[in-house]
């Protein structure tokens, strides 16, 4: 198999500016450092080529950016998806939020994306370059050293359990279709069932008091996209609820994620993003959990205009106090 | 701010008894708001009513909280008070301190303590409250029988008589029901059939009348006085319009291997069958797990006997799409299954039977043509026990019967008893029961001739097992009066088995969103007051869905229900509930969660333009709420991830201050 490049990507969003399919490209920019890579907007061919960047870092999830960006104008806007993405676009698109008619989705693989805080863990501060390799990467830094990596101990938390290789949406597809991958992602989802009720509650406690209520993970989510969010909004009777002490800022992640509950995709982009470092996506996946054994196997975001089991009805559905009963 | 008044009511020493009123009054008098705060043995009442009313105008009162019974007894009138002194009728709060406070606390304290929390939740809601008005929505004069047993055919019957239409939905090929199926009707023993086949034909002749037989409610959308029904129509591959209800297909059909249902299984009948001679529409009907041309494509006899041409094997269910302003439901009730009562044999021995069996085999058309015999060996019978109560009254056996009593069974029992020795004098009757029970109009007397009169054996005590010999069936049983075992060799069992609603019952009251109780019987908007319709509005109950019930009462009910359909449907607009939901469209994603669970189908969504940041402008697609659809459930306020939607009268930040206000 051909692997897809910088250039490829590249060539492809020229050739779509050109032909006018598109009038803006979604892609990853270069940033600061070799792993700072930040989603931005290019309509030239000559910012593409200087810009443009495709590498082991391109983590960010662009769904949630086309909301905004399709208001902007009336021409179609480029955007390359993961298989992970896509299922965030299919949700959006089943939630109405924005016009599919004004994108072109270019489907791309990947093999897994790097967490730079595990890097910066193995390899220490002072990065300047990562080379990637077969199974592992080069790390070197301002001291001239050199340090090589296992991939498998640099990869984000998501993509160690990642749930799928394959674009469930797109227009076009770039290099090879993959596979619905039979993860183990509710491992650790059951790890924490088992606790007792007090450890449990020690654990979130000790995790969740970690949250400075940057807002980073509600403002990256992809369910998270309401016009206003309640916590923004004094009329909620939500916001007051997360503010007052300590214990009611936990309340943040616990309403988020009921907010989120049934159209969460589990991209895993909160806890991406977590300056704080919470295993944020193990209260969603919770949920996930939790709705698969209560209503059947559902995924958010594998078909568009799915009915989620929590916005559905059927006559089978269990009753309210059986989910109780088999709740942890 | 608003100027609150707090009224506690003592409601005689309902509430007094375990709640220190003054207590309360005094406490809440200090609530932000609250301006006035009294109590009164029954506000409810005249004096009571004045209260409040000069209260309002001395006080300049914006808002009421009445501390009393349930909001289901006496909101409406509290409303109304205040309305007459010049309040919106929204702006009164009722505190339930009676049903959830003093009925079920003993101590004084707690109950007192409670009672305060409870008014508190209450001012601080009213704090919150805004005046509303309430629209108008039209009626649909039509009305829905489900059901065309007895109840759904009185029912249908006395709507049509009052001029309106009615459509009766019913699963089996023919209206009539279980009394169809019954020979003689307690305690007169009028024939059951002559009784009530002059009412199927009355049904079929009355021009208001639609029968939609064979047939199944789909889906229920809408609400009071605007229900929009989907009836499946299965398909007969009859056509009804064509067939003349002579039943020569019935004779010639060479499939004859078919359990006859209407007999219970215990003879056959053919693929094409009209169920009864009298059944109404007189129409036949193929069924398709048997007709070898619908299975295989070869026979096709059926069509070529029809002189009509009424055969199509090529018919399809049909969906009818209907509006009605009322629905009543009928749905009657079945024997329970006996499978899980080994002790009495009903599986091992042709010879124990139910009592509705019992009537097919006495029942002039019935399989043996009304002579009794034993279904066996078609032997007549010299023994016949009778047991009571299988399956009824049986708080230890939850599992496979029923903790109620199923109330007819005694009369029916009698009935039997009475008309084998009247027919049959050689024959023993014994009768194995807990309790007789004959409360009605000439049913004691009648029980008293079947053991006077006819000799009938009762005895009480329960029979612990039925053991099939030879051709005999061992029955071994207690008798408590004389306090010994018998041991009797009967020819025939009789089980006189609980009955329990119909199985479509539950997915029925899904769909009209009416409640049933844990055993399934349709639950009554007031056991004593309102006992004939649903707490659902425009859902009435007519007969045993409702609770066993004999034919009279079954025709009583139905009756009623008819009345309140016809006083439904007589009204040209209905005062619709202000307390609906409405979008803010400035945080409505469009995202559709409220349109998917709305039950109502209230939601619709249209495309607008918004100011956006800088000066740009952008069309969103926002929810929109028809208020004449919307029943005010608030389904689509917790599915809003937005909180974009909320609901008049109950919004979300009333709720959460009651919430505070029980919480500080």
């Amino acid at each position: 198999m051909q692997k897809i490049t910088r250039e490829n990507l590249i060539n492809k969003a020229i050739e779509l500016l050109d032909n006018g399919t598109v009038s803006r490209v979604l892609g990853w920019k270069i940033g600061e450092f070799a792993y700072d890579v930040t989603p931005a907007v290019f309509t030239t061919k000559e910012d593409l080529q200087k810009d443009f960047i495709f590498d082991d870092f391109c983590n960010a999830n662009f769904s949630k950016y086309l909301i905004a960006e399709t208001r902007k104008a009336e021409e179609k806007v480029l955007v390359f998806l993961k298989p992970c993405d896509t299922y965030s676009f299919n949700q959006l698109l089943t939630e109405h939020r924005f016009s599919r008619e004004k994108v072109y989705a270019v489907g791309i693989p990947c093999e897994g994306m790097l967490d730079i805080g595990k890097i910066k863990a193995l390899a220490g501060e002072g990065i300047i370059d990562v080379i990637p390799g077969e199974g592992s990467i080069t790390v070197k830094n301002l001291y001239e050293e050199e340090k090589t990596l296992a991939y498998g101990d640099v990869l984000t938390e998501r993509c160690l359990s990642c749930k799928s290789k394959k674009h469930v949406v797109y227009d076009e597809l770039m290099g090879e279709e993959g596979d619905v991958i039979d993860s183990n992602r509710f491992d650790e989802v059951e790890k924490i069932e088992k606790m007792s009720a007090d450890e449990r509650f020690a654990f979130w406690q000790s995790q969740l008091s970690k949250c400075i209520r940057c807002n980073a993970c509600r403002d990256i989510c992809p369910a998270c996209t309401c016009e206003k969010c309640v916590f923004d909004n004094p009329k909620s009777s939500v916001n007051n609820k997360a503010i007052s002490d300590s214990f009611e800022e936990k309340m943040f992640h616990i309403i988020r994620a009921f907010h989120v509950a049934g159209r969460c995709t589990d991209c895993g982009e909160c806890s991406r993003v977590c300056p704080q470092g919470i295993p944020l996506h193990l209260l969603n996946r919770k949920f996930i959990k939790d709705i698969n054994s209560f209503y059947g196997d559902y995924q958010a975001g594998q078909e568009e205009g799915s009915r989620a089991p929590l916005i559905n009805y059927t006559f089978d559905d269990l009753e309210p106090g059986e989910a109780v009963g088999r709740g942890v | 701010m608003q100027r609150i008044g707090v009224f506690v009511c003592w409601c005689g020493s309902n509430i007094a008894g375990t709640v220190d009123v003054k207590a309360v009054a005094e406490a809440l008098r200090s609530e932000p708001g609250v301006v006035f705060s009294t109590d009164y043995q029954y506000m409810c009442s005249q004096a009571g009513q004045e209260i409040i009313k000069e209260a309002i105008k001395e006080h300049k009162l914006t808002g009421v909280v009445v501390c009393s019974c349930s909001p289901r007894m006496h909101e409406a009138t509290f409303r109304k008070t205040a309305q007459a002194a010049g309040l919106n009728p929204y702006m009164v709060e009722i505190a339930n301190i009676r049903e959830q406070c003093s009925w079920i606390h003993k101590d004084m304290e707690t109950g007192t303590q409670k009672a305060i929390i409870l008014g508190r939740a209450a001012v601080a809601k009213v704090n919150l409250n805004a005046p509303l008005i309430p629209g108008q929505t039209p009626v649909t004069k039509r009305a829905l029988v489900i059901g065309g047993g007895i109840a759904g055919i009185q029912t249908a019957l006395d709507i049509a008589e009052a001029g309106f239409p009615v459509d009766i939905v019913e699963k089996k090929p023919t209206i009539g029901g279980k009394m169809a199926q019954i020979d003689k009707t307690f305690p007169t023993l009028d024939c059951a059939a002559c009784i009530l086949t002059p009412k199927m034909v009355d049904v079929a002749q009355n021009e208001n009348i639609r029968i939609f037989s064979y047939s199944e409610v789909q889906e229920v959308k809408g609400f009071v006085g605007n229900f929009n029904v989907k009836i499946k129509k299965k398909a007969r591959f009859v056509k009804e319009d064509v067939c003349t209800g002579c039943g020569i297909c019935t004779e010639k059909c060479p499939q004859k291997k078919v359990p006859n249902e209407f007999n219970l299984g215990m003879d056959n009948r053919r693929a094409v069958y009209i169920p009864f001679a009298q059944a109404v529409p007189k129409v036949a009907t193929i069924d398709a797990d048997y007709c070898t041309m619908l299975k295989t494509g070869k026979c096709g006899l059926c069509a070529k006997v029809c002189t009509a041409g009424a055969i199509d094997y090529t018919q399809k269910d049909e969906i009818i799409e209907e509006q009605y302003g009322a629905i009543v439901a009928a749905t009657g009730f079945n024997p329970i299954s006996l499978d899980k009562f080994d002790e009495y044999a009903y599986n091992q021995s042709k010879d124990v039977i139910t009592s509705l069996e019992f009537e097919r085999l006495t029942n002039a058309a019935g399989p043996t043509a009304g002579k009794l015999l034993r279904p066996s060996d078609g032997k007549h019978p010299h023994t016949i026990v009778f047991v009571q109560c299988v399956g009824s009254r049986c708080a230890a056996c939850a599992d496979k019967g029923k903790e109620y009593c199923s109330k007819i069974c005694c009369m029916y029992t009698a009935k039997h008893a009475m008309l084998t020795r009247d027919k049959y004098p050689d024959t023993d009757v014994y009768v194995f029961y807990i309790d007789v029970r004959t409360p009605g109009k000439n049913f004691d007397e009648f029980y008293r001739r079947a053991v006077e009169e006819y000799g009938v054996h009762y005895i009480k005590g329960m029979v612990g097992k039925v053991s099939p010999q030879g051709d005999k069936l061992m029955v071994q049983a207690s008798d408590l009066l004389a306090n010994k075992q018998l041991h009797i060799e009967a020819d025939l069992v009789v089980l006189a088995a609980a009955i329990e609603p119909d199985k479509s019952a539950r997915s029925i009251a899904t769909m009209l969103t009416a409640s049933m109780d844990t055993n399934d019987f349709f639950t009554e908007a007031h056991p004593k007051l309102r006992p004939v319709e649903s707490p659902t509005a425009g859902v009435f109950l007519s007969g045993t869905c409702q609770g066993p019930k004999d034919i009279p009462e079954t025709v009583s009910q139905a009756s009623a229900a008819a009345a309140k359909v016809i006083g439904l449907l007589a009204k040209d607009k209905l005062t619709s509930n202000p307390c609906v939901a409405h979008a803010d469209e400035l945080m409505c994603n469009g995202c559709s969660s409220c349109a998917n669970v709305c039950p109502y189908g209230a939601i619709s969504y249209i495309d607008k333009e918004f100011r956006m940041p800088n000066r740009t402008t952008a069309i969103r697609r926002v929810a929109s709420v028809n208020p004449a659809v919307c029943q005010g459930c608030g389904a689509c306020t917790v599915a809003c991830p937005s909180g974009a939607m909320d609901l008049n009268g109950f919004e979300s930040a009333q709720i959460i201050a009651e919430v505070d206000a029980i919480c500080r």
